[in-house]
């Protein structure tokens, strides 16, 4: 097919290259393509193409780039790491330098262990704690009468519009020492000295558990209100008392809303960095904020990538639970 | 089941409650006239000071105009991708690339905001050394992350949308010959309609809040509102911030609002018509 090329070859070698975009450009030439086009994308394939096209660009491929950064080394440069392969000698000898040493570095280093370790505790602690008061304001929700349900759903939604910034920023001023809730409290009496809550891990839960509250009550509530009430009517005809009912029937038909809201909850506060920043203590940094440090303030950008991997590698199985969720919902949503 | 009934509204208003405290003593603060932020000062207050500091600070003023272009900008491409990635995946059926594109559709929905920023700023990075484009950062790469984001919320609320709907509306429609374009014109995009609005206005203030991502894709002139608010949160509470937020919340419930009540009536009225094809077929 590329009589053109196969003629050329003996010429010099700007003539070959003219060749074999020739052959190209009638293989391949607009011409061609918009024939292609034509003959084989129906407006289907174009519908799937430009979403596909841009996540596989700025979602797919930051992370293949990720990836590689954080097998290079250091350099004091812009962009600041080696590349991986390098052609020495005047393009005969490839060198792949694969360097292994900033996971060594992150895995041996005390200060990362410890940030992770503290990273997915404060996660784990704050959504139990958003189970634990979301669970029962979606069941109070999905058992009130349905006129007054969406109220309350608007009402729960209603916070997430606002900016999630400044619903941080204003406990700030809630938690100082000589905040809101200290003055409050001196003023009844209740305390003699200002307690210190701002800057502890008891300041950064109350700031997750704040924001991420409506991404657990919704799921819970979209389970809950589906539930078959006359269930607990025969419960309760059996014998049963409304606690004994509720442990063995509602909360066990709850579990896939507890654990999309836990999910919803949890991934993203292990890379929290915005309420760490506002209302955590300043002696122990939570891995969003190492990340954003090791990038902005050391300039070491492989490092911070392997940063990045080892994180996702530790939330690869909640991501996919999430996702085996998310696809499961929307086939019961169809039927 | 009345103890448990008082259990259950206990606990309903104390997370409401919650909710909605820091919100309102940010409102109540607002109208302080104090040099101490968090103390009322009962002499001179309420206050309008705040505000007037407030809309003479020309740094707040540009990079609100700012963020609200790139929102503005935002909220529609996501819309746009994202109604093309869910009605592909609620109506196409099966085909090549639809497990990685439903995969790529929820990913980012739980992905923590470091490193979407982070990897986003490598690509682009990558990509200038390559290319040539972008020629460093700025408007356009802070643009293009946010709507990478937001698409993924824009698809969730498309498909759950488009799956509440059977498709025998757009079959009947394919049948008496219309071509599949008109179809998804005349029958789909008036039924999605109310899913469209609320996806762009999700859209627009996921982009309007975000300060983790931008900071990663920003360049040296632009920066944003969230970035304003969060160099001057982290250096301590300021009462002018406390106007902003009360305006932004004044906005943003009128805005959901109206829509909850336009949507309500788009809704009740597709069920009268509904009904009135119903009754004339029969």
């Amino acid at each position: 097919m590329m009589p053109n090329a196969g003629n050329r070859v003996p010429q010099g070698l700007a003539d070959d290259r003219l060749g074999l975009w020739q052959a190209l450009l009638q293989q391949f030439g607009l011409q061609r393509w918009s024939q292609y086009v034509r003959q084989h994308w129906s407006g289907q394939r174009l519908v799937v193409a430009v979403p596909w096209l841009w996540l596989f660009l700025f979602f797919v491929v930051p992370f293949l780039i990720v990836f590689k950064i954080s097998f290079s080394e250091i350099r004091l440069a812009m962009p600041p790491y080696a590349p991986l392969f390098e052609w020495l000698e005047e393009g005969k000898r490839l060198v792949t330098t694969l360097n292994l040493g900033n996971y060594a570095f992150i895995l041996s280093d005390n200060l990362y262990i410890s940030t992770f370790a503290y990273s997915l505790k404060v996660a784990a602690v704050s959504t139990l704690l958003c189970l634990l008061i979301g669970y029962p304001m979606a069941y109070a929700i999905a058992r009130s009468a349905p006129t007054a349900r969406s109220l309350f759903l608007m009402l729960i939604i209603l916070p997430f519009w606002t900016s999630f910034l400044l619903r941080v920023y204003a406990w700030v001023g809630l938690l100082k020492t000589d905040g809101v809730i200290n003055n409050t409290l001196l003023a009844v009496g209740l305390i003699d000295t200002p307690l210190t809550l701002l800057y502890t891990d008891f300041a950064v839960y109350i700031g997750i558990v704040y924001s991420y509250l409506p991404f657990m009550i919704l799921p819970l509530y979209a389970n809950l209100e589906k539930h078959d009430l006359t269930l607990l009517e025969a419960a309760a005809d059996l014998g049963a008392r409304p606690f004994k009912a509720f442990l063995r029937i509602t909360l066990p038909l709850s579990v896939p809303g507890i654990v999309a809201g836990c999910l919803l909850v949890f991934i993203p506060a292990v890379g929290e960095f915005v309420i760490p920043s506002l209302l955590g203590r300043a002696d122990q940094l939570m891995i969003g904020r190492i990340l954003s440090d090791e990038f902005f303030a050391n300039r070491d950008w492989p490092v911070a990538s392997a940063v990045a991997i080892v994180m996702l590698l530790a939330l690869l199985l909640p991501i996919m639970l999430f996702q085996r969720y998310q696809r499961r919902e929307l086939e019961a949503a169809k039927r | 089941m009345k103890t448990r009934g008082w259990f259950r509204n206990g606990a309903l208003a104390f997370g409401l409650a919650f909710l909605y405290i820091p919100i309102l003593s940010m409102i109540v603060f607002s109208f302080n006239n104090s040099r101490l932020v968090t103390v009322w000062d009962a002499a001179n207050s309420p206050t309008l000071a705040w505000y007037r500091k407030l809309f003479a600070n020309g740094q707040i003023l540009d990079a609100a105009l700012l963020s609200l272009q790139i929102a503005a900008v935002t909220a529609t491409g996501a819309v746009i991708l994202g109604t093309l990635a869910g009605l592909a995946l609620v109506r196409f059926g099966p085909f090549r690339g639809r497990a990685m594109l439903a995969t790529m559709t929820t990913a980012p929905l739980v992905m923590p905001e470091v490193i979407t920023g982070l990897s986003l700023l490598l690509l682009f990075v990558a990509l200038e050394q390559l290319t040539g484009w972008p020629a460093g950062r700025g408007i356009a790469t802070i643009t293009i992350a946010h709507i990478t984001f937001a698409m993924a919320y824009v698809t969730v609320v498309v498909q759950s949308r488009l799956a509440g709907f059977d498709d025998s509306l757009e079959e009947a429609a394919l049948d008496l010959g219309a071509k599949p374009a008109k179809v998804f014109f005349r029958i789909t995009l008036p039924l999605i309609a109310p899913a469209l609005v609320s996806g762009w206005l999700l859209a627009f203030t996921l982009s309007w809040d975000d300060v983790v991502i931008s900071q990663f894709v920003s360049g040296p002139n632009s920066t944003t509102l969230p970035m304003v608010i969060f160099s001057k949160a982290r250096l301590g509470v300021s009462p002018d911030i406390n106007a902003l937020a009360t305006i932004m919340v004044l906005i943003v419930a009128t805005g959901v609002v109206l829509s909850t009540i336009w949507m309500k009536r788009q809704e009740r009225r597709r069920l009268l018509e509904e009904q009135m094809a119903r009754s004339d077929a029969g």
